[in-house]
């Protein structure tokens, strides 16, 4: 490649830039935008990431439903989102320009190889034509490279196979990406020197292609096409950053609370299910922190496991996806009437049954708050955001052992695998609340209960004199002994509600995430649709409306006073990625004139849909566009 | 392997008996088997805080509510699971799965053969009485073919699962099987449960009698027993009869037991011999029916090899990976 000898044009600058990565499910787009992400912290910018992959492994190649896709949203300000529309969207082929063409901006850029157009990959992608070559692309700017060659004619001198020379396409792009907006290389060298630490050949080729990329982007054929720009930096609190997935927020919050409650081992019992399995990989890692992983037979067993290893005076842990959950409904009821923490992670996907296991949906508030036979309530919480995963999952540590109770954090496959940046918190500045096993045999018995919290002992097996036995079977309120009485039984059943319902006055009162206390309406939202529903209503509220967005981390118990807020507007509405499940619950706990307005397409919210709803419009007529023809 | 063993020596079969009145139909098997456990209990000394009987559901599930150590009276078949979570929390305590053949070999099958396979340091006490008691006399898993019951009024026609079997075929270290009025056998054979590292399964022939009384008559009854059992002995010849007078040995040619008289070319139990004890095992009428340890072939269990440390730093953690700095 030669080196650039005309003069880099000015550079343009942009607030926020949104790009998407799309190509097979073997052409690396992960990684690439994985690696984009950590090029755009360094240079300081805000970021919020969506990776989008098929539920296939390695689907057919140049297949529709085998494109894998990556976005970032990134920028100086208002990055709450990975974004609704794409600025530029990089399609390593046929397939991936079909299945998300749709979601770029009119005049938004598409990067293409050309080489990958051919007609083998036209067919398959179901092009009777080639796109780049008639006018069905008129309302983009199209940069047709060929890639396929520029990196073989880049990483010729290390000698590759030509497939191997194929594989480092991606690094070309990359390499282009970040001319394009100004971002440096070297955390990408660094990462690919360490990635192929045991094959040098395949480090220096790729590090080559992504030089090339580089180099093309400052050449003069290049800078005919378009020009570089500039995002400027977010204005962030000062600290130290890193960038955190959802489902590492878990994993380290569950850490950080194990440590806060001054329990030596935590029991993480899980079993394999898309797309919860990250975090029993993760944890799996972490066994310097006391943790112990347990990859059990089944989601019955991994939740009977982990209950086990509570009663033995451990914190159980247990994590699935829906359909894994309702297997574990049982042992949440025994965890209920035995009274038991017990921190069960819900990664919500679509459904019901298999569903579309790597597709986001809000779907499983129902089965959290009311999933079970017979009165039997626990504890519901939500993180908002991938950084959140941490802070809910210490506090899901807080109350499961305060309260001596199941608690149920509802992620969903959004969260655990988007990525935002992350101020790093310090363990000395986490909040400390040690747990007290009982180890005084006076006056003791199983269910004897702390009057204000309600809970009952935690007594670790191993404690002398404190021999007793716990179990399904309805037991007496004053002696812990198996008890058939009619009167116990609903002296216990109220105990155990009350219990839970006295949870609310040891949260958060809850409070406006934007804008006022009343107002005509308020926007009430809970989960991983908080950046979508924030960047809604302030822009609601710039076009003047009076509008301000409620977002609920307690869904069980609710906090106190969010009957009384909710009283406070004239109209209520509750977008959901679900057919309408929070809002019941409002409804029917507050008596309040809620509307629904449900997403149930296995995509997040888009900004513009809130907006519009907002505004009094029906939702935009792509609604729903995008799903292209993945497989479940 | 490292087993911690503390003992207390002064304790009396009835000081492993809790203040509870004891609720199963009056002649069941499972009295006696209450009384060679607490009795076991005794002769080893166990320490009754760090002892924990775990159950699931139905009759047997009972058993930890009559004891006078720590219990846990789980859900229907997952005992075994349960139990599993209790070790990898404290690998230090003696825990007890206490279940049936519903319990262990239906609706719990799955379990049982992962804590088999995995062997997870536990004294699995299948009480086999081949029906469903608790939910009124259905067939179980054990069940002979022709059961009649409420749910198979034209008899079973299901194949029955031989427990000991299945636990060998699952990888069991410890097979041993035994009868509840067989009291010093019994006693004898849950020593030797606890005294193996790792899952110890024993299966107890245990008679329902209310649903389905005598079902073990023909290899329990007294007349019958020495011919109907042979008592296996590690070490020594496999005979059985009043007078001792057969024996099994390997039908020449073949891998199959067959019945001689006494005579030098009888096999000689060898408890950690797996083809044989899955030959053992599989003996049901007219052969005799295996008493007594059949297998026996320790190994470290999984909760010893779990790795755990407890020291790492969170802040490392944390910063662990790329980091950048904002400064105001």
């Amino acid at each position: 490649m030669a080196t650039s000898t005309v003069p880099r044009p000015g550079r343009e600058t942009r607030d926020s830039v949104v790009i998407r990565f799309a190509g097979d499910s073997g052409d690396g787009m992960q990684v690439t935008g994985s690696q984009f992400t950590l090029e755009t912290a360094l240079a300081g910018s805000d970021f919020s990431t969506f990776p989008d992959f098929p539920a296939e492994i390695r689907a057919p190649t140049g297949t529709t439903f085998g494109v894998s896709a990556f976005q970032i949203h990134f920028g100086g300000t208002n990055v709450m989102t990975p974004g609704d529309a794409v600025d530029v969207l990089v399609a390593m082929n046929p397939a991936a320009l079909t299945v998300e063409v749709s979601d770029l901006k009119v005049g938004g850029t598409v990067i293409v190889d050309t080489d990958a157009f051919n007609e083998r990959n036209l067919k398959k992608a179901g092009y009777a034509k080639n796109p780049l070559e008639d006018d069905s692309l008129a309302k983009y700017q199209v940069l047709k490279f060929d890639i396929t060659k520029l990196t073989a004619d880049a990483v010729k001198p290390h000698g590759l196979s030509s497939r191997e020379a194929h594989l480092c396409r991606n690094m070309w792009a990359l390499g282009l990406l970040l001319w394009m907006y100004g971002h440096e290389r070297t955390a990408t060298i660094e990462w690919l020197n360490r990635k192929f630490a045991k094959k040098p050949v395949i480090a220096a080729a790729n590090i080559a292609a992504l030089n090339a990329g580089h180099a093309f982007g400052e050449t003069a054929e290049m800078a005919e096409h378009m020009v570089g720009y500039v995002v400027p930096k977010a204005a962030v609190q000062a600290g130290r950053y890193r960038t955190v997935s959802g489902t590492e927020g878990l994993a380290w919050g569950l850490i950080a609370g194990l440590r806060a409650a001054g329990i030596e081992k935590m029991v993480f019992a899980g079993y394999p299910i898309t797309p919860a399995s990250a975090l029993l990989h993760t944890l799996a890692n972490l066994r310097a922190y006391g943790v112990v992983t347990f990859q059990a037979e089944d989601e019955i067993a991994a939740s009977g496991a982990a209950l086990g290893a509570s009663y033995a005076g451990a914190l159980g842990v247990t994590s699935s996806s829906g359909p894994g959950i309702a297997l574990k409904t049982e042992m949440l009821g025994l965890a209920i009437a035995t009274e038991l923490p017990l921190i069960v992670i819900d990664s919500q996907r679509a459904g019901p049954s298999t569903g579309m296991p790597t597709k986001a949906e809000q779907s499983d508030l129902f089965q959290a708050v009311h999933g079970r036979n017979a009165d039997a309530p626990l504890a519901v919480l939500a993180p908002t955001s991938t950084a959140d995963c941490f802070d809910i999952a210490i506090e899901a540590v807080r109350l499961a052992t305060k309260y001596m109770t199941p608690v149920i954090v509802l992620s969903d496959g959004y969260l655990a695998h988007a990525a935002e940046p992350w101020l790093i918190p310090r363990e000395a500045e986490l909040p400390r609340f040690p747990v007290t096993y009982r180890t005084e045999p006076e006056g003791f018995h199983p269910f004897l209960r702390d009057p204000d919290t309600l809970a009952r002992p935690w007594v670790k097996p191993g404690t002398p004199q404190l021999e007793h036995r716990i179990g399904g079977l309805e037991r007496d309120y004053d002696s812990g002994h198996i008890s058939y009485d009619p009167d116990n039984h609903a002296r216990m059943t109220k105990a155990r509600a009350d219990k839970i319902a006295g949870i609310a006055n040891d949260i958060p009162l809850q409070g406006v995430a934007l804008g006022e206390d009343h107002g005509k309406l308020a926007v009430v939202g809970w989960g991983s649709t908080f950046g979508a529903l924030y960047r809604a209503v302030q822009i609601a509220r710039d076009e003047g409306l009076d509008v301000s967005h409620i977002h609920v981390r307690y869904l069980s118990p609710f906090p106190r006073n969010l009957g009384d807020l909710l009283r406070r507007y004239d109209r209520v509405l509750v977008p959901e990625m679900n057919n309408g499940q929070l809002v019941k619950l409002l409804r029917a706990e507050y008596l309040v004139d809620a509307e629904g307005f449900s997403k149930v397409t296995g995509k997040p919210f888009r900004v513009t849909d809130i907006v519009q709803r907002i505004r009094g419009g029906a939702p935009p007529p792509s609604e729903g566009s995008g799903l292209g023809g993945e497989a479940g | 392997m490292t087993v911690t063993t503390i003992t207390d020596a002064q304790l009396a079969p009835k000081d492993y008996a809790s203040d509870q009145e004891v609720r199963w139909c009056p002649g069941c098997g499972d009295y006696a088997i209450l009384k060679a456990v607490q009795k076991a209990c005794a002769d080893m000394g166990l320490v009754r805080e760090r002892t924990v009987f775990v159950s699931g559901i139905g009759c047997a599930a009972r058993f930890p509510y009559y004891m006078s150590t720590y219990g846990f009276h789980t859900v229907h078949g997952r005992a075994p699971a349960i139990a599993t979570g209790i070790k990898l929390a404290n690998p230090d305590l003696d825990v007890w799965v206490m279940t049936g053949d519903g319990d262990g070999l239906s609706i719990g099958g799955n379990h049982m053969l992962h804590v088999l396979r995995r062997n997870v340091d536990l004294n699995i006490i299948l009480f086999n009485n081949e029906i469903y008691g608790l939910t009124k006399g259905q067939y179980s898993p054990t069940s002979r073919r022709g059961t009649r019951s409420p749910s198979t009024p034209l008899g079973s026609i299901e194949n029955p699962v031989s427990a000991c079997a299945f636990a060998l075929g699952a990888g069991a270290r410890f097979v041993a099987r035994s009868i509840d009025t067989l009291q010093v056998h019994l006693i004898a054979t849950l020593k030797r449960a606890h005294a193996h590292g790792g899952a110890s399964f024993v299966e107890i022939l245990q008679n329902c009698v209310v649903f389905n009384d005598a079902v073990f008559e023909n290899i329990t009854g007294k007349e019958v027993a020495p011919d109907a059992q042979v008592l296996v002995e590690h070490g020594k010849p496999l005979l059985f009869g009043k007078n001792k007078e057969k024996g099994l040995r390997l039908k020449p040619g073949k891998l199959e037991l067959e019945i001689v008289p006494a005579a030098p070319d009888v096999l000689v139990h060898d408890e950690t011999n797996r083809p044989l004890a899955q030959l053992l095992a599989a003996l049901e009428p007219p052969f005799p029916v295996a008493m007594g340890v059949l297998y026996c072939n320790p190994a470290t269990s999984y909760e010893r090899e779990v790795v755990v440390g407890t020291g790492g730093s969170l802040d490392a953690l944390l910063n662990s990976e790329r980091t950048w700095e904002v400064v105001p």
